[in-house]
């Protein structure tokens, strides 16, 4: 099991290896697609993002309403597939890693070997859990978009594993091989 | 004739909608415990471990165990005896959803049309199935089904040559090409006979089941028996990661069907198989 903070440097980035277990501590972003929209639109514009993504981690997530007294709901992994039209200018610019559930295309690959970035995976359905992890959590961009807003998230060992890392290699796909049986 | 009072459906549905959500069932989590016992994969076996925790969790805050807490599928069986008084069956079950989603802090996640997407708010509408049935009681099951496990079912009208052969690899042909997206390990549905929209209701009624119940009929339960081993054969694991686990259980609904057909529908289910029954 290994440890990190965010933000993410270039050497701790290049430290993770596809089927690392990590727990994360720090600072992390919520975006899924709407929001993915308007910060590459942004970017696309040369204007100044709502927030500083560099070195940072988005969490594709858009969790269940938050229970008095917690500081959010369930929160689970959505789908990171429809991201990726978006990911390779938000790597370009700095972003260093996602957090998301199922495969990603070539293209977020390539980008994750040109940008030194890398893509972990969180146990969907694991919502409860995960939320467990999540200490604090504050809407710091696009409030209009309601539960698609961008939320800064509190974490402290937020469980995920590697699944591409910056060396091009892909947990899906040798993880089926090696315990395949057909 | 006999009465049943429609704030009890309201009420009944609404206590279904936020207990199928937070309180997984035994039979899931002991399908977990079972899991740990094969899986070779280290990182498979750490996933497990971490949803059973996360049932435990889930049920002793009463909290959704997925943020997915899904469309609100409900199967009715009306006795012929049964009267609704105070207002309108349906519209005492989509009353009951609406109630439950906002009381027990469950993600709204139904668009009123499916091109122009505006949010419903309260995840109404239900989708209802309905039997009438003999009797005087009124059985009422809520299935909330996310949408990461729906967008991976398929449903192919096989023709009779296809034979046992042609579903088995259409069933484990879907389970590869949905990879970690239905969150495994997965339950699979499999729908055979009927004709194109009977089958997709077949598949779907199948995953009612509890997981270790057997089928009534001997040749289907090795039917189910060969499609679990041939689904575990694929490697995914859980959550994609690799590893034995992929499938926790098939069960398969067949039913009577055309000489030229044998339609065929896989409604995959994620490990956060959720239902709970109430009889009024
Ligand atoms: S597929 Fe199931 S477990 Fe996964 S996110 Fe959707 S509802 Fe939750």
């Amino acid at each position: 099991m290994k440890k990190i903070t965010t933000p993410l440097t270039e050497a701790a980035v290049k430290d993770l290896k596809a089927g690392d277990s990590v727990l994360i501590t720090g600072i992390i972003y919520t975006g899924r697609d709407a929001a993915h929209k308007r910060l590459t639109d942004v970017l696309k514009a040369n204007q100044p993002l709502p927030v500083d993504l560099k070195g940072q981690i988005i969490y594709y997530v858009g969790p269940a309403p938050a229970k008095p007294g917690y500081p959010i709901g369930p929160a689970g992994p959505t789908t990171s597939e429809r991201m990726d039209p978006y990911t390779p200018a938000l790597l370009a610019y700095g972003m260093k890693g996602m957090i998301g559930k199922g495969n990603r295309t070539p293209n977020v690959i390539e980008a994750l070997k040109k940008y030194t970035g890398v893509y972990f995976a969180a146990v969907g359905g694991a919502a409860a859990l995960i939320a467990k992890r999540i200490k604090k959590c504050e809407t710091v961009a696009y409030d209009d978009l309601g539960p698609e807003a961008v939320m800064k998230l509190t974490v402290e060992d937020f469980p995920v594993v590697v699944v591409n890392d910056c060396y091009g290699n892909d947990l899906y796909e040798e993880g089926m091989k090696k315990y395949r049986k057909v | 004739m006999k009465e049943v009072k429609y704030q009890d459906i309201v009420n009944t549905v609404a206590k279904l909608c936020i207990d199928s959500n937070c309180l997984i069932g035994d039979d899931i989590i002991n399908a977990f415990q079972n899991g740990l016992k094969v899986e070779e994969s280290p990182t498979g076996k750490d996933i497990l471990k971490q949803l059973i925790e996360n049932a435990e969790i889930s049920r002793n805050e009463m909290i959704p165990a997925c943020q997915d807490t899904g469309v609100a599928v409900v199967f009715l069986q009306v006795g012929s005896g049964v009267k609704v008084v105070g207002g309108e069956l349906f519209d005492a079950i989509n009353a009951g959803v609406a109630k439950g989603y906002k009381d027990g802090y469950l993600r709204k996640s139904i668009v009123s049309d499916p091109l122009r997407r505006k949010n419903t708010g309260d995840n109404t509408p239900a989708f209802i199935h309905t039997e009438i049935v003999p009797g005087d009681s009124l059985k009422i099951t809520v299935a909330p089904k996310g949408g990461g496990s729906e967008n991976m079912s398929e449903i192919k009208m096989l023709t009779p040559a296809a034979g046992w052969e042609g579903i088995k690899k259409f069933v484990v042909d879907r389970v590869m090409r949905s990879k970690a997206n239905p969150c495994p390990p997965i339950i699979v549905g499999v729908g055979i006979g009927g004709n194109f929209e009977k089958v997709a209701y077949l598949a779907k009624k199948a995953l009612l089941r509890d997981i270790g119940t057997v089928h009534p009929d001997p040749f289907y339960q090795e039917k189910e028996k060969e499609l679990l081993e041939e689904i575990n054969k694929t490697g995914i694991g859980p959550q994609g990661f690799g590893g034995r686990v992929t499938a926790l259980a098939v069960f398969i609904e067949a039913y009577p069907c055309h000489i030229a057909s044998m339609p065929t529908a896989v409604n995959i289910n994620c490990h956060a198989a959720r239902h709970k029954t109430a009889v009024l």
